[in-house]
């Protein structure tokens, strides 16, 4: 009998630490998963107001519109209780590539008109078209299944795994697209092109007389920055497999964005990843820690942590507001210093 | 002096430009042309409407009136890019530098035709780009040389006085290898000894690189001593030019400054 509840004893720690263990595995593969599509769209971001000092409040439009885009060729088509456009069940690529397309040209068609003019006109276009999309989806019948959304989005190389291997395979190709984003930014953005970037947002007048068209790169940093986040819309949509407009709120698709941006550091392609990082675990980390919180906040605890965000974005413009990373004055990766031509005297 | 004589055709030509503020006017019918190669200079009391002249002939602002031609080139209410690219450059009053970035980097930039500045060169070939950045640099520090700027490179230039700012504007303009600099007040809040070595700089530059000069500024020695002719503005239009003799001495041009409580 002894030995008998010894054995049992001795079983139970022993699959609860095994349980843990696999839960715990599993958020960090989801956690990092998901934190690097939002890396992604922090880059873009950064791409625009960290470099360049285009106000876009509507980030979640650009996303959106990737997610949809996507989601529409890959589909197959609509089954008799969905309705919705196109459904060509193309290739998981071609709607990833199609989606940048379409974050690019949304950026083209807002830039267009506003981008010579003030730079609050863009902002408050940015956060109408974010609006006016929203409710498109959500009430033009016969488009993209309003309210209902999009289901059974395919996913990528999913016919080479079994289910549980996939979210190992699902991280692993958003880490390598955050690292081609990252890496393809950090090319054009510590070069020349960059320099002319932080030039216009530094001073435009100065850029000007230094013989910068400046409304045309402030166009290219915005429909780069656009097709960037269209492509991580893209990627978030095949990631959950169903999307629907009331997820992509304001909240969630462009103000954590920016807190992202702003905590991590702007100007930088690193801090922006850093950025993503700490704000992610603090977003998708707080609803874990849900039931041991005492019952007056863990009842509260999605309030709570909007309340956080707003709180961070002010201390930190407050105490930090070079962000935890913050910019070199250096531009060019090309520039060489050389040892003995400054002395800095500290 | 003899060898400004010969250069006698104009380079800038400003026929009755007008610019309006709201219901001032700012630069009201401004005519004056400014000769290949010399230094000429452009005064006038507080408020005569020489920055805005300015501002007019580099396209900052788009005048309401009147003509600009340089080089035989209309230029009148063109983007400013596009008249840098002409390589008339100018330089601000307020030092505009890019407090964030290098003194460096500041003058870096102010290069026209850099292929690195074209997204799709910078992603394809960053081994050319190495290239012509290497080049840029050498002769980003050369200029910086020039108006002793050299040790500061790599500092922000935030970190540079006021004095020094209003050096790196000079530097930015030459770093845009110019026909024609357009100085707003080179040398205020600049110390005398090095307010002496910059208006020899700019004698030297013209002499070696044949560039133009027009001068605004309110310190008549530097007027003085290296002007080949001054155009006195007051109330937006030009009110007399000629050698700095001639227009000091002219009780009109005194009475313009001294204002009307000396008459
Ligand atoms: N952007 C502007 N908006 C409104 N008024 C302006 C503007 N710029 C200049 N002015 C006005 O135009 C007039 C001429 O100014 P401007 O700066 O050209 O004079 P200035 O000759 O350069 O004077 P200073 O020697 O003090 O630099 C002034 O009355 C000024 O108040
Ligand atoms: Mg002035």
């Amino acid at each position: 009998m002894d030995h008998q509840y010894e054995k049992n004893f001795m079983a139970i720690p022993d699959s609860v630490i095994l349980v843990t263990l696999i839960g715990a595995t599993n958020w960090g593969v989801g956690f990092l998963t998901t934190v690097a599509i939002f890396a992604i769209v922090a880059l873009a971001l950064n791409l625009q107001w960290g470099y360049t000092g285009i106000f876009n409040f509507g980030v979640v439009a650009f996303f959106m519109i990737g997610a949809y885009t996507s989601a529409l060729l890959t589909l197959p088509p609509p089954s008799k209780f969905e309705s919705h456009i196109l459904g060509l069940e193309l290739p998981v690529l071609i709607g990833w590539f199609s989606a940048a397309l379409a974050g690019g040209l949304l950026a083209l068609v807002i830039g267009l008109p506003t981008l010579r003019l003030r730079r609050d006109f863009l902002a408050i276009a940015t956060i109408g078209v974010a609006t006016i999309i929203r409710s498109i989806a959500n009430t033009t019948e016969g488009f993209v299944n309003r309210g209902s959304g999009l289901n059974g989005i395919p996913r990528f190389l999913d016919n080479f795994t079994n289910a549980s291997d996939y979210k190992w395979v699902l991280l692993v190709i958003m880490i390598v697209m955050l690292s081609a984003v990252y890496f393809g930014l950090q090319r054009v953005t510590a070069a020349p092109w960059g320099r002319v970037l932080r030039a216009i947002r530094d001073n435009e007048e100065t850029a000007m007389a230094a013989g910068k068209h400046t409304v045309s790169f402030r166009m290219q940093a915005f429909v780069l920055g656009g097709a960037i986040m269209g492509l991580a819309g893209a990627l978030w949509a095949h990631r959950t497999g169903s999307i629907s407009p009331t997820a992509f709120n304001d909240l969630f698709g462009t103000f954590v964005i920016w807190t992202m941006v702003m905590v991590g550091g702007s100007g930088n392609n690193k801090g922006a990843v850093i950025g993503a990082l700490a704000v992610g675990f603090f977003w998708f980390g707080t609803p874990l820690i849900q039931e041991d919180l005492p019952d007056i906040l863990g009842t509260r605890v999605f309030q709570l942590r909007e309340l956080t965000v707003g709180l961070l974005i002010v201390l930190f413009l407050l105490f930090q507001p070079h962000g935890l990373i913050r910019e070199k004055p250096q531009v060019s990766r090309f520039i060489t210093k050389r040892k003995n031509m400054y002395q800095q005297l500290d | 002096m003899q060898l400004i004589a010969t250069h006698k055709k104009p380079i800038l030509q400003v026929k009755e430009l007008m610019k309006q503020f709201g219901g001032n006017r700012a630069v009201d019918g401004a005519t004056f042309d400014v000769e290949k190669g010399s230094i000429t200079g452009l005064i006038g009391p507080n408020g005569a409407g020489k920055t805005t002249c300015f501002n007019c002939i580099a396209g900052a602002l788009s005048p309401n009136n009147g003509n600009v031609i340089f080089d035989e080139y209309d230029i009148t209410g063109l983007p400013p890019y596009r008249i840098f690219d002409r390589a008339l450059i100018r330089t601000f009053q307020i030092p505009q530098e890019l407090t964030q970035m290098s003194v460096l980097e500041n003058l870096m930039l102010a290069r026209g035709g850099q292929d690195g500045e074209r997204l799709w060169q910078a992603w394809l070939h960053p081994n050319k780009i190495a290239i012509q950045e290497n080049d840029l640099q050498e002769s980003a520090l050369e200029i910086l040389e020039l108006v002793d700027l050299y040790k500061h490179a790599h500092e922000t230039a935030s970190s540079l006085s006021g004095g020094q700012r209003k050096l790196l504007e000079l530097a930015r303009a030459l770093m845009g290898q110019p026909r024609m600099i357009l100085l707003d007040e080179p040398s205020a809040g600049v110390n005398p000894t090095l307010a002496r070595k910059l208006s020899e700089h700019i004698e030297m530059i013209r002499d070696k690189l044949g560039i133009t000069f027009l001068l605004i500024s309110h310190d008549m020695d530097i007027i003085e001593r290296l002007c080949d002719k001054v155009i006195v503005m007051t109330s937006g239009h030009v009110l007399i030019e000629g050698s700095a003799n001639e227009v000091f001495s002219n009780t009109e041009v005194q009475e313009a400054y001294l204002g009307s409580q000396y008459r």
